[in-house]
């Protein structure tokens, strides 16, 4: 019998997730409108000022390196990290098996 | 609907792109499914090309044969053959 | 890789294909590119290289002591970019208020955004390098 409690709880569960997106989807601004939240006053300073702001043509290296240039240093940090971690994974295991 | 040749042209890649996403599932051999990857990675830049977006091209030519190719390569490589 | 044909075309391709993934990178604030994907250009060539001439042969294009320093010193390089603006009295990582533009359009505008852009592109392929040979060495 617990077990088909279970079941039904996760079932309910299931259902109240699944109304609460769909509720949540109908909320969404229409896709594509003008009048959108994301359709603000940031993406037009920066489309109207980025080559007075930086000097730079390329709209897309302004922001990375310029707006942005806090995210692209951790990104940097992030690509440092990753390689630090396969060196430890493969070349530690690596070391340990000449050991042997 | 006044298509131009320019249209029809997309569609044909897209197509394109259909057709090697399926062969990859359906290819046994690992090395020819990346082969088939890298065909449909040149095929996605030209498409990025289409819209007027050369930055994403040359990432995705860049990255896609790069990145996901070469990793894969390494995995065909290093794998240990199933007999 | 045995064949002939490969490795004489890899052998002759590997100085352009170099060439442009520097040009990519220097020329990352001027034209479409970015430093992201002109260091990816740099380090397929020697990908691409090693895959073909074996792992031996690609290490002497980019030793393991070049790769340990660029490993390093191309996020210390960035972090250094961001202190010219502190040491003037201004934010971290500030391009406009600390130094001169530049006109735009020329190889030497964007102020430190071209600096920034080398160091993160030799970080890219350096990474990527690395990552393959360590990667490549696990089949031994």
């Amino acid at each position: 019998m617990g077990k088909y409690l279970r079941l039904a709880f996760i079932l309910i569960l299931a259902l109240l997730t699944g109304y609460g997106v769909l509720v949540t989807v109908a909320e969404l601004p229409p896709y594509g409108a003008d009048t959108n939240l994301t359709y603000n006053q940031v993406s037009e300073r920066y489309i109207n000022g980025a080559l007075e702001d930086t000097g730079v043509p390329n709209m897309v290296t302004a922001i990375v390196l310029d707006y942005r240039a806090y995210d692209t240093m951790f990104e940097t940090i992030v690509l440092f990290t990753a390689v630090i971690a396969v060196l430890i994974t493969l070349k530690g295991a690596q070391e340990e098996g000449d050991r042997k | 609907m006044g298509l131009t040749l320019a249209d029809y042209g997309t569609m044909a890649m897209l197509f394109m792109l259909i057709v090697a996403s399926l062969a990859m599932y359906f290819i046994r051999d690992l090395m020819h499914a990346v082969i088939v990857y890298g065909a449909y990675t040149l095929v996605m830049a030209l498409i990025w090309l289409q819209m007027n977006t050369p930055d994403l091209a040359i990432t995705e030519a860049a990255a896609g044969i790069g990145m996901t190719v070469m990793m894969m390569v390494v995995i065909y490589r290093t794998s240990r053959k199933e007999e | 890789m045995k064949d002939f044909v490969l490795r004489r075309v890899v052998a002759l391709l590997l100085p352009f294909i170099q060439m442009f993934g520097i040009y990519v990178i220097m020329h990352g604030h001027t034209s479409p590119g970015g430093a992201f994907a002109g260091g990816m250009v740099v380090g397929l060539g020697v990908i691409g290289f090693s895959t073909v001439f074996g792992i031996e042969q690609g290490k002497t294009k980019m030793p393991e002591h070049v790769t340990t320093i660029t490993e390093s010193y191309g996020t210390l390089w960035y972090i250094l970019m961001g202190l010219v603006g502190i040491f003037k009295g201004l934010p971290f990582l500030a391009n406009k208020l600390a130094v001169d533009v530049g006109v735009p359009g020329e190889l030497t505008s964007g102020g430190l955004i071209g600096l920034i852009g080398v160091g993160v592109g030799i970080r890219v392929a350096s990474t990527m390098v690395t990552l393959f040979f360590t990667m490549m060495e696990e089949e031994a």
